[in-house]
């Protein structure tokens, strides 16, 4: 509760540097059509106008909310929830190749960081590719893989996921590789007394220990994994999905539809990573970390 | 190197006849560490129950086990805490329980009591002369307290700082019941002078 009056206060600055932001953005069209309709603005006049146009550059804070309504809500009470129209529709279509992606690329990721930890040829090579990876722009390397997966039968979903997976993959190396080797030389040099094999290793203390870490990876790779499906929807001009309709946005002068799908994948990122955060509290909760996990960040 | 944890640069060890690797893979030893070392998310009966676990004690043992070191470091009741609700002491107890869980024939100590108290230490040292009646075990302990170390021990091996080496080797002459007012004895305060003795021998070539 402590916590609400600062986040409220923040987010009522920002909603009101907006507003003062569509009036300068958007001013220059309204005295433009005034002009031409040889009529003096008044300055409310002119502000009420700034907050209501069609196809405002910068359309304001309620207009993006009705829209987002409009697209979401609204659709739903009239059953149309899954209607070509419907933001639940298009966010549907990302969030499952954000899904598949986050899932390939938290199992490769975990799996690669395992290989690090264990062996030292795989810490001596993986590693500098696994960043030599990511700082290939991926807004240059999406276009070919949608194409190259193309030529080769695969569409849609799966391309998208490849993408979402290629960039969800690397914070959860890192903070695996972190994660398994977070134990103290005191921690292992107790399982040598009991002559520990590197399996049991593993599973009795090396897995244990990097839990707090595995899942701040996982709400990283999560967020990534979101950019990464976007991404994907973009180069192709497709047609579905929250990045097509950031893009028809774009195309059309729509404005205010790319900002609702803007603030739809925001808000599907929150959720999705506050459903890990949810997650996380109650894995480090039974493992009698509960005490701690209250300080971790979000 | 009693634990092979090092490796000697010369000479030889041998635990009971076999080589300290030996007596590695034969689980021959519990060691308890300077720290606690519980793991935490693991309860205090979870922690104690790890060596079992990983040496392959059937699981039907688990409980009898775990409930009888317990009752052996007077830690009957808090098999199900976690270790951050229990004191340094306890912490420290639950990781001599966890050494013993297994029934190794030698218990090696590094300085397990360092972090604690004056009062908990004395406290620790009488309950593991206890510990050491009720199950004849070998204890290799580890010290830089004097007190302690005459006060425990049956046989001292005195050593010098880099390079470590055996400058003394005292065999105790107090009797195996010992409360903690044998302290002041003039017996006690004796082999305590030819403890210091030993040690200031090691540490003369520093100085100059």
């Amino acid at each position: 509760m402590r916590s609400l009056l600062p986040i409220l206060t923040v987010v009522t600055v920002l909603v009101a540097l907006w507003y003062v932001a569509a009036i300068g953005m958007n001013s220059k069209w309204a005295n433009d059509q005034a002009t031409r309709a040889g009529v003096e603005l008044s300055t409310s006049d002119l502000v009420a106008d700034t907050w209501s146009q069609d196809r405002p550059r910068l359309p304001a804070p309620h207009q993006v909310a009705a829209e987002l309504w409009k697209t979401t809500g609204a659709m739903v009470l009239q059953g149309k929830a899954m209607s070509k129209r419907s933001l639940i529709f298009h966010g549907w279509i990302t969030l499952s190749a954000t899904m598949l992606g986050f899932i390939i690329g938290t199992s490769a990721g975990i799996l690669l960081a395992v290989g690090i930890v264990h062996s030292r040829a795989m810490d001596m090579s993986v590693m500098p590719w696994a960043i030599a990876s990511q700082t290939i722009p991926i807004l240059a390397i999406a276009p070919m893989i949608i194409v190259v997966l193309n030529s080769i039968g695969m569409q849609g979903l799966i391309p998208k996921a490849m993408i979402s997976a290629y960039l969800s993959f690397f914070p959860v190396v890192v903070g695996m590789v972190k994660g398994l080797r977070s134990p103290t030389s005191d921690q292992l040099d107790l399982l040598r007394t009991y002559s520990t094999n590197i399996n049991a290793t593993f599973w009795k203390l090396r897995l244990p220990s990097s839990m707090p870490y595995l899942f701040t990876s996982l709400k990283i790779g999560m967020a990534a994994s979101l950019v990464g499906a976007i991404v994907g929807e973009l180069p192709t001009g497709a047609i579905r999905g929250l990045g097509a309709r950031m893009l028809t946005g774009s195309y059309y002068g729509q404005t205010i539809q790319i900002w609702s799908a803007l603030f739809a994948a925001a808000i599907l990122a929150a959720v999705m990573v506050g459903a890990i955060g949810m997650i996380e509290r109650a894995t480090l909760k039974r493992m009698g970390m509960g005490g701690w996990v209250w300080f971790s960040l979000p | 190197m009693i634990a092979a944890l090092e490796h000697p640069t010369g000479g030889s060890i041998t635990v009971n006849g076999l080589s300290p690797d030996e007596a590695q893979r034969q689980r021959a030893y519990g060691y308890v560490f300077q720290a606690a070392g519980l793991y935490p998310w693991r309860t205090i009966r979870g922690n104690i129950q790890l060596p079992l676990e990983i040496m392959g004690f059937p699981k039907s043992e688990w409980k009898t086990q775990v409930d009888r070191v317990l009752d052996l470091v007077e830690l009957r009741g808090f098999g199900n805490k976690y270790p951050w609700q229990l004191s340094g002491g306890m912490q420290q107890r639950a990781s001599i329980a966890r050494a013993l869980a297994f029934d190794a024939d030698i218990l090696l100590m590094d300085e397990p009591f360092g972090a604690l108290d004056e009062i908990v230490r004395d406290h620790l040292n009488e309950q593991l002369l206890q510990l050491w009646a009720s199950t004849q075990k070998t204890i290799g302990f580890v010290t830089h307290s004097i007190p302690e170390a005459v006060y425990l021990s049956t046989k001292i091996v005195v050593m010098s700082p880099r390079p470590g080496r055996i400058t003394d080797v005292i065999e105790s002459t107090l009797p195996k019941e010992r409360p903690l007012d044998i302290r002041v004895s003039p017996e006690f305060l004796e082999i305590a002078q030819r403890v210091r003795e030993g040690l200031r021998a090691g540490h003369a070539y520093d100085d100059e």
